[in-house]
């Protein structure tokens, strides 16, 4: 075990930050969440990031975005993120893909993810991401910010969680965008929710603690409200069905 | 018959965090949606009793009905 991740001990064991070595995760998006999941996999020591993300900083992204600053408008997101690493973590093996990652592209860039970590931007998109990790036969940490509310869960491959979380066979509107179009992202929002994404990846890939495996955690940060519901279906009538 | 409805997030907004309605018999989500002026569209998640539900479901007495708008900025 590298010196620099000592401290990292004993809330994991010497064995455990020797495993997450060994790891890799896909982290599509380097916005909001993105910025911040990179920064947390990457101190914590994850072996390798999969870094996706098609689009350039702009100006709008310096509330938020760990990763955007007055120097770097324009860069692209992934290789901003790679540059960000060499500085702060260099045992991180990186790769950089300034691509928007989409189900017909998914499967082959991120083969070889041992996970992956939603931090994008629409629900379409999210549909996409969990269909590819379903076909590599991986988890996928969704987390999703609008103003002061997040939410995050894992999907194992089959559990179709998305179809839950965004009502697919409601949206006749086929809206790609949440109440973020109206309520924009703060600067604490997709660092609370990537930290507890963070979290939640961690225990995955050691199969430690609890897990939210079809089950979502909603956080409302104006009112301090923090549940974890239940995904699960219940029967045509709306009753409980005990699985 | 009595029904309690859970609102999140913008769903709040003009309407408050949880209302007691007293509702007819064989009511379902999609009457209160209706009277409570929620866009079926503006709802992602819908719970009954904690469970994913539907919109259709007949309720029973004392149930409670959870709406979540979508989240989806990244």
């Amino acid at each position: 075990m590298l010196a620099r991740y000592e401290r990292n001990l004993s809330a994991l064991s010497e064995k455990e930050v020797d495993y997450l070595a060994t790891k890799t995760v896909a982290v599509v998006g380097c916005g909001g969440l993105g910025g911040y999941l990179i920064e947390y996999l990457g101190r914590l020591g994850i072996g390798s990031i999969l870094a996706a993300d098609g689009d350039r900083f702009e100006v709008s992204n310096l509330n938020r975005q760990l990763l955007c600053d007055t120097s770097n408008l324009g860069e692209n997101k992934a290789e901003a993120a790679k540059k960000r690493m060499a500085t702060v973590n260099p045992a991180v093996r990186f790769t950089a893909l300034p691509i928007r990652i989409d189900a017909a592209n998914g499967k082959e860039l991120l083969n070889g993810a041992d996970l992956i970590m939603d931090a994008v931007d629409g629900i379409a998109a999210r549909f996409a991401l969990e269909e590819t990790a379903e076909a590599l036969g991986i988890p996928l940490i969704h987390g999703a910010v609008a103003g002061w509310y997040g939410q995050v869960t894992t999907v194992y491959p089959g559990d179709r969680t998305m179809e839950t979380v965004y009502r697919r066979e409601n949206s006749a509107t086929e809206r790609n965008r949440g109440i973020e179009a109206q309520l924009g992202n703060l600067s604490f929002g997709p660092a609370f929710v990537a930290a507890l994404q963070t979290a939640e990846a961690i225990k995955v890939l050691l199969c430690r603690g609890e897990r939210l495996g079809r089950r979502l955690l909603v956080a409302d940060l104006l009112e301090n409200d923090f549940e974890t519901i239940d995904l699960r279906r219940s029967n045509a009538s709306g009753k409980e069905v005990n699985e | 018959m009595k029904i309690t409805v859970r609102l999140f997030a913008t769903l709040r907004e003009g309407r408050g965090k949880e209302l007691n309605l007293e509702t007819l018999e064989h009511t379902t989500p999609r009457d209160l949606m209706t009277r409570l002026s929620i866009p079926e569209s503006e709802v992602a998640i819908l719970l009954v009793n904690g469970r994913d539900g539907r919109a259709d479901g007949i309720l029973e007495e004392g149930d409670r009905v959870s709406l979540f708008p979508p989240v989806g900025g990244g």
